[in-house]
């Protein structure tokens, strides 16, 4: 996907417009903050377990490369194989390697946002595969053919009628008069539909939430059981993951996934939690003959070792979307690349530079509910203003900013100056704007007269009123 | 009450400029608390614009000025979550890879307070001297709520003024879109959050609306005002001093 972060304010002035939009967000707005908020309200330890996600991560990547080798030499023990991919392309021809081994035709896959990341789908069509989508978001989207808004939940942009006019252009060997008014006869509907594809694929593509080294297993977890089916039911099983997924052991796996589910959607656990080890052995019921991992980098290890580095422990729980305000006014899309809100602030400009993705990281108010919500403690608003550093450094900031915020430093850095202009500035605005007490229209500050008055200042600044009342002597 | 205390005063930019009320609210609290406030004439702004913005230069530069300003004192002291935040979170952060000013910064940091936790935590205060007898409500910034741990003490004291009722109003916590630059910088963005936070405020039937930090504020007054709504909007510090019966409320018109 082409991404247009540059253009984020347009975006997001159109997605402001965008009553449908809106209306979707304001549905997900109280949702999933109160679900998370009652989980982790049932769960007394669930601060301690934070801390104790945040140090799994930390050691993990202090020790990458380690766990990597290890989890590789366990897939292939168990009877897998691992792609290693320094970039998106190097996994999108991995993964074309793959099917194409085994003639497939038809791919069947979960929801995998590294897929996105390096626009699997739109690659293996060129190449004459056909990807179809089972998580029911991700087929909604599939078959609008937009990118998804939201990490985890991919379709929040969409309200249910949206969805049933979708399904009708989609599946028109059904009867057209049929009812689709609710999510339920929705949801039967794109189960009907895709079973027999679950059944057709020749590959089935999964993402994961977790890879444990001591086991060389891959975890993913779903509420609709739609991975499962993908892993299961077909010859092949392509993993598509990144390096940064990788957990030492089962039992780390455990506390992350106790964390995952909490802040996620509010559950304790993910209705279906599967791991998988290497392909079907001599015995098992059922399994895929082969199994393959894709691990991407793109980028990933250029963050270990700097100011990024805690980035890489994100668990893609969402939570940072579900409670930023700037997600909930202007929605995913606006970001315009794969990854929204606050981690897509910080993520996207490493992934595909900050020069295209600049605004990201700027787009936010501080406010710091993010950090106050993540799981694994990465400090998002500390990291944006790395960002903003980096930007500042390599004057990528529009010039009239720039020259802005120099002449304001050079201001606050001489006192007596500074004083004397408050001092002016004061009386002026103070006394042009004491009849109404307020100004409508302000031609230096026409970006916040836009939208809301600006208050006059009450006429004298503090410093020079203390002075006098100093001069005065106290209570004098 | 406990001994007393030299406390400097760091006025912040915006109240110097826009609201000086707030910065003798600060000193009349301050002295009620048993302090003795003096007011460095050294200070302009904390470099939190600069900070924000990645110019680390600049706001380093403006940082050595606030931390060589306020040497000495017992305590300092800012009518402002975010200003405070600024010099308590921010500015060891700012120097970590100055190990000469570091110690300087962090030794500032540990006697920087908010005013309203000042006054609670520190001082002990209890009640105030107050009477102001509205229905209002209050809205938390972000800086003081989550850097800070401001959320009781201000509820606290204003249970304490006479004839005051608190209403608490819904999504209090939720950023009311300022953001220092970021309302200028993406307005359409900080309008929609403000328009919903001026809707939470308007729903909840008060006479006026208080919050910690005059950024907050001036953009929730505004957005009030503009939208037509006859709700005053005040820093916390005005009415905790009994001072804001006397003072127009902020975008109101002077006597």
């Amino acid at each position: 996907m082409q991404p247009t972060s540059h253009a984020f304010p347009l975006n997001a002035r159109a997605e402001l417009g965008n009553e449908t939009l809106q209306r979707a967000l304001g549905l997900a707005r109280t949702g999933f903050p109160l679900r998370r908020q009652q989980a982790i309200e049932r769960l007394p330890e669930f601060e301690a377990l934070r801390e104790e996600g945040r140090a799994i991560k930390d050691h993990t990547l202090a020790n990458l490369d380690l766990y990597l080798e290890v989890y590789e030499r366990n897939v292939t023990e168990t009877g897998g194989q691992v792609h290693w991919a320094r970039t998106a392309e190097e996994a999108r021809a991995a993964v074309l390697e793959i099917c194409r081994s085994v003639g497939a035709k038809t791919v069947t896959k979960g929801k995998s946002m590294v897929a996105e990341e390096i626009a699997l789908n739109d690659y293996l069509e060129a190449n004459g595969i056909t990807p179809i989508e089972t998580d029911l978001g991700e087929y909604i989207i599939q078959l609008r053919h937009e990118p998804p808004s939201h990490i985890i939940a991919p379709a929040i942009h969409l309200m249910k009628e949206q969805v049933a006019e979708t399904f009708r252009a989609a599946h028109a060997e059904l009867d057209p008069t049929r009812a689709l008014d609710e999510p339920r006869t929705l949801c039967d509907e794109a189960r009907t539909v895709l079973r027999p594809r679950f059944l057709d694929a020749d590959v089935g593509i999964t993402g994961a939430n977790f890879l444990v080294a001591e086991t060389g297993s891959s975890i993913i977890v779903t509420n609709e059981g739609n991975g499962d089916l993908t892993q299961t039911l077909p010859r092949v099983h392509i993993v598509i993951t990144s390096i940064e997924k990788v957990v030492p052991t089962l039992e780390d796996a455990a506390t992350l996934l106790r964390l995952l589910a909490r802040s996620a959607t509010g559950q304790e656990f993910s209705s279906y939690t599967t791991v998988s080890t290497g392909p079907r052995r001599p015995g098992d019921l059922d399994g895929p003959e082969q199994y393959h991992v894709v691990l991407l980098d793109n980028g990933r290890t250029g963050l270990l070792g700097g100011e990024f580095q805690d980035m890489l422990r994100c668990l893609r729980c969402s939570a940072c979307l579900n409670h930023c305000p700037v997600y909930a006014a202007v929605g995913g899309h606006a970001y315009g690349w794969v990854y929204p809100g606050p981690m897509g602030a910080v993520l996207t400009p490493a992934l595909v530079g900050v020069g295209e993705a600049g605004h990201l990281p700027n787009a936010s108010t501080f406010c710091g509910k993010c950090e106050s919500v993540c799981p694994v403690k990465i400090p998002l608003p500390k990291m944006m203003r790395h960002w903003r550093e980096r930007q500042f450094a390599e004057r990528l900031a529009p010039p009239v900013y720039r020259s802005g915020l120099r002449l304001w430093a050079a201001l606050a850095q001489r006192p007596r100056f500074y004083h004397a202009f408050t001092e002016i500035a004061g009386r002026v605005l103070g006394w042009a704007g004491k009849s109404r007490g307020r100004y409508r229209a302000l031609p230096f500050a026409a970006g916040w007269t836009q939208m809301r008055d600006m208050a006059a200042p009450e006429g004298r600044s503090f410093h020079s009123l203390w002075a006098e009342r100093q001069r005065r002597g106290r209570r004098g | 009450m406990p001994e007393p205390a030299r406390v400097a005063l760091l006025v912040t930019c915006l109240v110097d400029l826009f609201r000086p009320t707030v910065g003798f609210a600060a000193v009349k609290l301050l002295e009620q608390a048993g302090c003795t406030v003096e007011v460095p004439r050294a200070q302009t702004c904390c470099g939190q614009p600069a900070y924000n913005s990645g110019d680390k230069t600049d706001a380093k530069a403006v940082a050595r000025q606030v931390i060589a300003a306020f040497a000495g004192y017992d305590y300092v002291v800012a009518p402002s979550g975010s200003c405070a935040g600024m010099v308590m979170a921010h500015y060891p952060e700012l120097f970590a890879d100055e190990p000469e000013t570091l110690p300087k910064a962090r030794e500032l940091a540990a006697r920087a307070y908010e005013l309203v936790s000042f006054l609670v935590d520190v001082r002990g205060m209890k009640a105030v001297e107050a009477a102001w007898p509205r229905t209002v409500t209050y809205h938390d910034a972000c800086s003081g709520l989550r850097e800070l741990g401001v959320k009781t003490q201000p509820r606290h004291l204003l249970g304490s003024v006479k004839g005051l009722h608190l209403k608490e109003l819904p999504d209090a916590e939720v950023c009311c879109g300022f953001g220092g630059t970021f309302c200028v910088k993406y307005p359409e963005i900080s309008d929609k959050m403000v328009t919903d936070k001026a809707a939470d405020i308007a729903a909840t039937g008060v006479e006026a609306v208080l919050a910690g930090d005059l950024g907050c504020l001036l953009n929730i007054a505004g957005k009030l005002s503009r939208l037509g709504h006859k709700i005053e909007t005040r820093h916390v510090a005005e009415v905790l001093a009994g001072m804001a019966e006397a003072v127009p409320a902020i975008g109101d018109p002077q006597a």
